[in-house]
């Protein structure tokens, strides 16, 4: 019989880098030089600040560079990078890069700068993790849990702990997993969270489990 | 008094049951807060509002005033105006007895806490005790930094870097320091008159008083009668847009009486606004918030298109009453509209025009502007949210990495 599953909800505070970047090439510079927490927090505010939007708008690098440099093309393959692939924060970070580099070395001349006061600030975060006072034993407990806590734990346990806690699964699916629900461990670790607003995906893991567990 | 759990109907119970979580790890710590004024004024006004509830969470949150004269407050007004940009002469001699009312008041006030939370450059040079006194100081700034003069931003910042962690209200205010920098927007009270559900008739009651017509379209800028806000260039977007879309314009807002300046641009909205029925040129007297909420939820299209801002809280109160906002993305404002998404953000009087009417040809996609950018007050810009991040700074103090097991 696995531990139950003790939930915890997560809080984050923001931090000032006290750096910019006007041009494409700055934001390069700044993607490789700051902590990882930094490359968390602007592929990740958007999921957080805008969490009931559908489609959610993309991370802050494409937005920035899609909305204040008016580069479209570029835009839309740093909005399309696929965090899911990614286990550690390192490895997303060097894909930003790739992108940045591949564009810088096409065209070498006349890239735009931002108007003043439309600079891209380089932000992060500190991520404070505090346990709840719920436990779920068993399958019933958990469905209830979860249809009620906030939409900060449900974060927590899907998206800081896979990626930033660098744990490479989400915590239910290595919950259901230790329980012996390898179906639905796999169908709870297979799915794309970054797609779906915070209360579309407790709706579907909530599905997802329902549909497991009668099964 | 609004008490804590007054807020669990609005902002959720799993958010409340949150502050009382981080509330509960600060027992036996008192934050002292220090600012240059009991009333009036938006520090005083957050104070006002958030310790009571901080108390009510139990967290042993105090608050004290620095004393100064005429000349002080006369120096410190100046290196406002300078942290703004302007061009105000703040000399060696004014700085030398700023930092002597400092060091008077750090002689005289009780400092013991084990967290000092020190607001805006008032009293900035209380960090002088730091050395004998130790304890976690914190510096809050509430102003808009983002030209400050050279001279005094280097003064300020030979203080700032004594700090434990400087807090600033938009990214914009961030520069290169030695210390921590955290990120706190303000937030609007959902309890406030300013921002409380009103009944029809409350609406309609202030909408018949001033003559504005519900039944049509109504476009509504509210802020104080100040350049920077651009109400003639409100005027201007408006006359584009009723060249070929029917709508009538609110422009109100207070303004002290004994502020020249605004009253040179009262006048001159008048005079733009002169021999249009449909213009609605509204100077409202302290104390207007039931009004101001009332003129704010008939509106059909709320905009703020000011030239400089500061947060901008305005564009957050008509975001709550899920109302289509124009604004101009300057400031805090862009914190608070996804372009697109929350909100419409312009840079011209062109540009504003063709969204006003574009919103009000299309209120099915205003409408959805209008939910999505209430959801995101909802989520990000309320005073619970506000408290949760002071919470977190406060314990912040006490851990160096990034990921903190509580």
């Amino acid at each position: 019989m696995s531990d139950p599953f003790r939930f915890h909800t997560r809080l984050n505070l923001v931090e000032l880098l006290g750096r910019k970047a006007t041009t494409v090439l700055e934001l390069l510079d700044g993607v490789r030089e700051v902590p990882g927490a930094s490359i968390y927090h602007h592929t990740h505010r958007f999921l957080q600040q805008h969490h009931y939007l559908s489609p959610e708008p993309p991370n802050d690098f494409a937005f920035w560079i899609t909305e204040r440099l008016g580069l479209d093309d570029v835009g839309e393959r740093l909005a399309s990078v696929d965090t899911v692939r990614y286990r550690r924060i390192n490895d997303l970070r060097a894909r930003y890069v790739e992108i940045l580099e591949e564009v810088l070395a096409a065209r070498r001349n006349s890239w735009p700068v931002c108007q003043e006061g439309e600079e891209f600030h380089f932000m992060s975060c500190r991520t404070f993790i505090i346990p709840l006072p719920d436990i779920a034993r068993d399958v019933r407990e958990f469905l209830d849990i979860l249809g009620r806590i906030s939409v900060n734990s449900l974060y927590y346990h899907v998206f800081e702990s896979r990626l930033r806690m660098e744990r490479g699964e989400n915590d239910f699916a290595v919950w259901f997993e230790a329980r012996g629900n390898r179906e639905l461990a796999e169908a709870l670790s297979r799915f794309d969270p970054y797609t779906i607003t915070l209360e579309g995906l407790r709706q579907e893991i909530i599905g997802l489990v329902r549909r497991h567990v009668q099964d | 008094m609004s008490r804590i759990d007054d807020y669990v109907p609005v902002a959720g119970a799993s958010e409340v049951e949150e502050l009382k979580l981080l509330a509960a790890r600060l027992e036996g710590k008192t934050i002292r807060n220090v600012n240059s004024t009991a009333v009036g004024g938006g520090v005083a006004e957050i104070l006002t509002r958030m310790l009571p509830l901080l108390k009510d969470l139990g967290v042993d949150a105090r608050w004290d005033v620095i004393k100064g004269n005429e000349q002080f407050f006369a120096i410190t007004k100046n290196m406002h105006n300078a942290l703004h940009g302007m061009d105000v002469p703040v000399t060696g001699d004014d700085l030398d007895f700023f930092v002597d009312v400092n060091r008077q008041n750090a002689a005289e006030m009780d400092l013991a806490s084990d967290i000092l939370f020190i607001h805006d450059p008032q009293p900035i040079a209380l960090v002088e005790r730091k050395r004998d006194l130790g304890r976690k100081w914190v510096w809050r700034c509430h102003i808009d930094f983002t030209n400050p003069r050279p001279e005094v931003w280097d003064f300020l910042k030979g203080y700032i870097e004594r700090y434990d962690a400087a807090v600033f209200s938009a990214p914009a205010f961030s520069r290169p320091l030695s210390v921590r920098q955290v990120l706190i927007s303000p937030s609007i009270d959902p309890l406030s008159d300013k921002n409380r559900e009103l009944s029809e008739e409350e609406i309609d009651r202030v909408c018949a008083k001033h003559g504005v017509d519900r039944g049509r379209p109504i476009v509504t800028q509210i802020s104080r009668f100040d350049y920077l806000k651009d109400p003639v260039g409100v005027i201007r977007a408006y006359r584009i847009v009723k060249e070929h879309t029917d709508c009538q314009l609110v422009l109100a807002g207070g303004g002290a009486t004994d502020d020249p300046e605004g009253l040179r641009v009262l006048d001159d909205v008048r005079r733009e606004a002169e021999g249009d029925p449909d213009i609605f040129v509204l100077f409202l007297p302290p104390g207007s918030d039931v009004e101001i909420n009332a003129l704010q939820r008939a509106s059909s299209v709320v905009l703020q298109k000011s030239l400089k801002e500061g947060f901008g809280l305005t564009v957050a109160e008509a975001l709550w009453k899920a109302k289509p906002v124009i604004a101009s993305a300057v400031g805090g404002i862009p914190l608070q509209i996804a372009h697109k998404y929350s909100g419409i953000l312009t840079r011209s009087v062109e540009g504003t025009a063709f969204w006003i009417k574009q919103l009000l040809q299309e209120p099915g996609y205003a409408q959805r502007l209008g939910v999505n950018g209430k959801e995101h007050i909802w989520a990000n810009y309320l005073i619970t949210r506000h408290i949760r991040d002071y919470l977190l700074l406060f314990l912040s103090l006490y851990f160096e990495k990034d990921v903190i097991q509580l």
